[in-house]
């Protein structure tokens, strides 16, 4: 089978989904079940001291015995508190390397802030992490970071939680083609022709969690975007026809109709 | 007394302790957890005998759900 490989290892699944917004740990698991994902993130907060001792824990639901789990920075909005988060993150998962970098630059928009993005970047790598790196749809900081040495390339499709899909496809095209890195959609998705429409640019992959997560049906919605990537990426492999603009072309013979 | 300060709120011990003890008085033992004192992460092979010291900024985080 086609695999998608990420910083040495090998994915059959080319969805990679987050576990937020879900109403709880069992309809996170059914949905992440659903997907067929094997790359599932999840964010690093303070503890909630004086929480009961018993309340459940995302890593009992979501164990990275049979998931690849990668840590992401939502909500840092310097390069320092990302790489603190992370270097805690690799600590409380015993020395796991990959992680997913973002750096937000306004909260209203969520926007990636790229200079802060590219500073941690950097100091990541040194440090000896898997970075996998939210972006803008920017192919030149697209390119700076993966001279740096980030492992995939995630440009937002449109903002985080949006969910309005491939808002400028031409950029996505010109970062796909320029990387040697995997290049993933990550934010934007709304629906699964969204998700179908990345793949079919070319992406090596989609990372999402509102549209399923938001989604009146998860789990439906789940098993639905685990057909549009596999869709998407057969589309593109398969290598889709010429458009024609303004001439059709019939489908059926044009010889041997009756009463000619 | 010494005061530590932990997940931005400060808090009073009546003596220095390990990070080991901290976790057993705020009832995180067992926890899937990470610590960083001052910028630095504690790993969890010196939760025993690493002691924190008054004026220490502590942050004590865990994995939650997230995109």
């Amino acid at each position: 089978m086609e695999q998608l490989c990420i910083a040495g290892k090998t994915y059959g699944s080319r969805l990679l989904v987050g576990t937020g917004k879900y109403k709880d740990f069992d309809e996170t698991r059914a949905a992440i079940d659903a997907s067929g994902a094997e790359i599932v993130t999840l964010a690093i907060r303070r503890v909630n001291i004086g929480q009961d001792p018993s309340q459940p824990n995302l890593l009992n639901a979501i164990p990275p015995s049979k998931f690849t789990l990668l840590p992401n920075t939502a909500g840092c909005y310097s390069a320092d508190d990302a790489v603190r988060t992370l270097r805690l993150a690799r600590e409380l998962l015993d020395g796991h390397k990959l992680v997913k970098l973002e750096v937000l630059g306004d909260p209203n928009t969520l926007f990636p802030n790229v200079i802060e993005t590219l500073k941690a970047a950097e100091t990541l790598v040194k440090d000896g992490f898997d970075v996998m790196v939210y972006t803008s749809d920017d192919p030149i900081i697209a390119k700076q970071l993966e001279e740096i040495g980030c492992c995939a390339i995630m440009p937002l499709a449109s903002l985080i939680g949006s969910g309005m899909g491939i808002l400028n496809p031409w950029n996505l095209r010109l970062i796909i083609e320029q990387s040697k890195v995997p290049v993933l959609v990550d934010a934007g998705v709304g629906t699964a022709s969204d998700a179908a429409i990345a793949m079919e640019l070319g992406c090596d992959g989609v990372l999402m969690n509102t549209a399923i997560a938001h989604a009146k049906n998860p789990v439906l919605m789940a098993s639905a975007m685990k057909k549009a990537v596999e869709a998407g990426r057969d589309a593109f492999l398969a290598g889709r026809m010429p458009r024609k603009l303004y001439s059709a072309d019939p489908s059926s013979p044009m010889s041997g109709l009756i009463g000619k | 007394m010494i005061t530590l300060t932990i997940n931005g709120q400060p808090r009073e011990f009546s003596q220095p302790l390990a990070v080991s003890e901290l976790l057993t008085l705020l009832e995180l033992t067992g926890k899937r957890l990470a610590v960083e004192c001052n910028g630095e992460i504690v790993p969890r092979s010196g939760f025993d005998c690493r002691l924190l010291q008054h004026g220490d900024n502590l942050e004590i985080v865990v994995a939650v759900g997230g995109g």
